[in-house]
């Protein structure tokens, strides 16, 4: 154990500062869930990968700088210390990315791997059905093969992003007779293709976040498969799965929340609160902490060749309910100021950025596997409870 | 950067463990609830005959010369086996505080008592003012008291001790009264007060670690029982109501680890400024205790309620350590000082310090 960065890393921390001290914008962008901020977050993507800088973990002739994990975490830290702008593109880059390095063609990584790290194809995911939810394996939208092509239809629904978004990438059942996580794939679809429908869904801010994704007689290239035909689950499911936990959301994000959160106890500090609100700050920081030495040790043992095991599932309990306390706390805080989403107070865009934090968090323990199903893992896997 | 145990450290670890399955059952630990002393020597010269009271004593007085993340695991297996003798008091607190002391101020007198606590000859307990019941203050030869800044050194026979009756019939606690004097002082004003606080964090992450062994050995039992308990025709394990409690129980305790083995490593290397790391792993390890205690006994049902179930032995240790060496209340107030100090390093890039734990600048 030496929890000292090397010369080396303090180097990289220091590049990626620099380069984020002139590249990111002062103004914040618009949400990406709309079409004004969608394409100023796609500018973005752009910025940051002519810089090198898109996905600094993927090896550099995929646009990366094949750096490790522990480095990683140092490009995230400083990314959220300096206010960068969300990742617009993160179902491609965090979700389907590994899983293309793992599984895909060369074909397939040259094809879609570049232009995902280049800022140019935007993705959406396709995983929930209107029939299955936690129970993905129930999933009935089709994908029959006719020649050297899959012919899709049927439904998908909470597709983040899939309204502004170029490609879809998800599950489909490809054999008919199949039931339960048998006979399913894992296919690329472009959402420009004829008879592709999306249907924006207002998120709990108004804004067209989600859509759901009809497909009526949709052709797409065999090409497009990943992996092996009706292998799909298994590769939804994967070792590059359990990674793709870890690297969803960084424990930088909830350290620069709860940091914020801090400043804005001092400058409260002498109102009437909430008795719990000391604690509950300090409880926000102590936790936000925790998260990030957990991946630093994870981070650590994965490097040295250890395998990511169920102990991962805790992590998405831990942060999604981490940053609902975070918001929580803020608006409790903010007190009467904390329902007003828009006005021409000075502090206006301090309110509304938490007040926005506060109701995307109520997201957090539902997608990406709800928070009740990864008990269940966490249960059955890590602790070794029947499972029935 | 490397967040990992090294290879010795784990085997260490592995063979207090492996000691410890064999030597202190369930059982066992119930036969000494019935003894007058409730203090087995056996034990006590086992672990000391596998060096683990002679790790944090320097090589010069016969000891092992190691640091506090080679043996913070260790301590973690003695929670996790609710060992009842105050084998980590000894050689986890008291010895590296005389080492610490004979590091500044040499003298032959304490060179011979850390290697006879070393090998486990002498006993060496801690007193220190945050602890007002002392565990087994009475077996030990010597106890370090603190009395303001100074630090004294006295001899059992010097010792009235005022007996009282724990939760935990493991811990046989009393107070102390003693007359220190000139003689029996070892240090005092800004070393002694060094040394104190320094020995205040050790006995808090100890204690920590402890916690965490003891949710985990809860948690183990709970899962084992809800395995075999039927009910319904089917194991009660199946019922998702009772797979989140523990579930619960495994993310607290996957949290606190990583907090408890970097306030080690933190004691290890800068142990001024330890503070903060220790109180966050205080705090961690005993909320996760807590928890486990509570769902565990509510997965046995009503057998976790009764004196028979072993679940007892570990629950009320933890509720006995919360306690000890500073309060979760204690250790939140030493944290929201310091986050309420305009000079905090706060933020995603400071959970290191400036640059890592040892820089001089880090906390200041």
């Amino acid at each position: 154990m030496e929890l000292v960065y090397t010369a080396k890393q303090q180097d990289f921390r220091m590049e990626i500062r620099d380069w984020l001290r002139e590249h990111v914008p002062v103004e914040r962008l618009p949400s990406f869930d709309t079409a004004e901020g969608f394409a100023a977050h796609r500018e973005w993507e752009k910025t940051l990968a002519k810089g090198d800088w898109g996905m600094v973990t993927w090896p550099k002739e995929y646009g990366g700088r094949g750096c490790d994990l522990i480095e990683w975490l140092i490009f995230e830290e400083e990314y959220y210390r300096a206010g960068a702008p969300l990742r617009v593109n993160q179902n491609g880059i965090f979700l389907l990315g590994p899983t293309l390095m793992e599984y895909g063609t060369e074909a397939q990584k040259s094809r879609f791997i570049s232009a995902m790290a280049a800022g140019e194809e935007m993705w959406a995911q396709g995983w929930s059905e209107p029939g299955a939810g936690s129970d993905m394996a129930s999933i009935r939208c089709r994908a029959d093969r006719d020649g050297d092509e899959y012919v899709i239809n049927g439904q998908k629904i909470w597709s983040t992003r899939a309204v502004f978004a170029d490609w879809v990438f998800g599950l489909f059942r490809s054999d008919p007779d199949s039931s339960r996580h048998h006979g399913l794939s894992f296919i690329l679809v472009p959402l420009n293709a004829p008879g592709v429908t999306v249907r924006p869904i207002p998120q709990l801010n108004g804004l067209p976040g989600f859509a759901e994704i009809f497909f009526d007689d949709v052709r797409v290239s065999a090409d497009n498969l990943l992996g092996g035909e009706g292998e799909g689950w298994s590769i939804a499911m994967s070792t590059a799965g359990f990674e793709r936990g870890l690297m969803l959301r960084s424990p930088a994000r909830f350290q620069q929340a709860s940091k914020k959160l801090v400043e804005l106890y001092r400058s409260r500090r002498n109102d009437i609160l909430d008795l719990s609100i000391e604690d509950a700050v300090v409880q926000c920081y102590m936790e936000a902490e925790a998260y990030s030495l957990s991946t630093y040790q994870t981070a650590s043992r994965l490097q040295q060749g250890a395998k990511i095991g169920p102990e991962s599932s805790c992590n998405k309990i831990f942060w999604s309910e981490l940053d609902i306390k975070i918001h929580e706390t803020a608006l409790s805080l903010l007190g009467p100021r904390a329902e007003v989403e828009d006005s021409n107070a000075p502090d206006q865009a301090l309110v509304s950025a938490w007040l926005d934090g506060f109701l995307f968090s109520q997201s957090g323990p539902i997608y990406a596997g709800t928070n009740e199903i990864q008990r269940n893992i966490i249960a059955e896997r890590l602790l070794g409870m029947p499972r029935r | 950067m490397d967040f990992t145990f090294s290879e010795e450290q784990l085997f260490f670890q592995q063979t207090v463990a492996d000691f410890l399955a064999d030597n202190v059952t369930p059982e066992q630990i119930r036969q000494r609830w019935e003894s007058e002393h409730g203090f087995d020597d056996t034990t006590w010269q086992g672990l000391a005959e596998l060096g683990a009271m002679a790790t944090l004593i320097p090589e010069e007085h016969d000891g092992l010369g190691l640091r506090f993340d080679d043996i913070i695991m260790m301590i973690q297996a003695c929670g996790k086996a609710a060992l009842p003798e105050p084998v980590i008091d000894h050689s986890f607190i008291a010895a590296p505080m005389l080492a610490q002391l004979q590091a500044e101020q040499p003298s032959e007198r304490i060179g011979e008592l850390l290697a006879s606590m070393a090998t486990g000859e002498k006993r060496v307990l801690t007193a220190p003012m945050i602890n007002p019941y002392l565990n087994f203050a009475e077996q030990a030869d010597h106890l370090l008291l603190q009395f303001g800044d100074d630090i004294h050194l006295i001899d059992k026979s010097e010792i009235e001790f005022d007996r009282a009756v724990s939760v935990d019939r493991s811990r046989r606690i009393c107070a102390v009264k003693c007359k220190p004097n000139g003689s029996t002082c070892l240090s005092n004003g800004k070393l002694g007060s060094e040394l104190w606080q320094a020995t205040l964090n050790r006995g808090a992450l100890a204690n920590a670690a402890q916690l965490l062994g003891l949710a985990e050995a809860l948690v183990q039992q709970a899962v084992r029982y809800s395995c075999d308990r039927e009910q319904f025709g089917k194991p009660i394990g199946v019922n998702q109501a009772v797979k989140h409690l523990l579930a619960d129980c495994a993310v607290k305790i996957e949290f606190a680890k990583p907090v408890v083995y970097r306030a080690a490593y933190t004691v290890a290397v800068a142990p001024n400024r330890a503070d903060w790391a220790v109180s966050h792993a205080k705090v961690s390890a005993t909320q996760a205790a807590q928890l486990a205690a509570r769902h565990c006994i509510q997965v046995f049902g009503a057998m976790g309620y009764t004196w028979e179930c072993d679940v007892h032995i570990w629950a009320k240790r933890v509720w006995a350590l919360a306690n000890e060496w500073g309060d979760v209340g204690f250790h939140k107030n030493r944290i929201h000082e310091w986050l309420v100090q305009p000079k905090a390093l706060l933020g995603p890039e400071f959970t290191f310090g400036r640059r890592n734990i040892r820089d001089v600048e880090a906390i200041d």
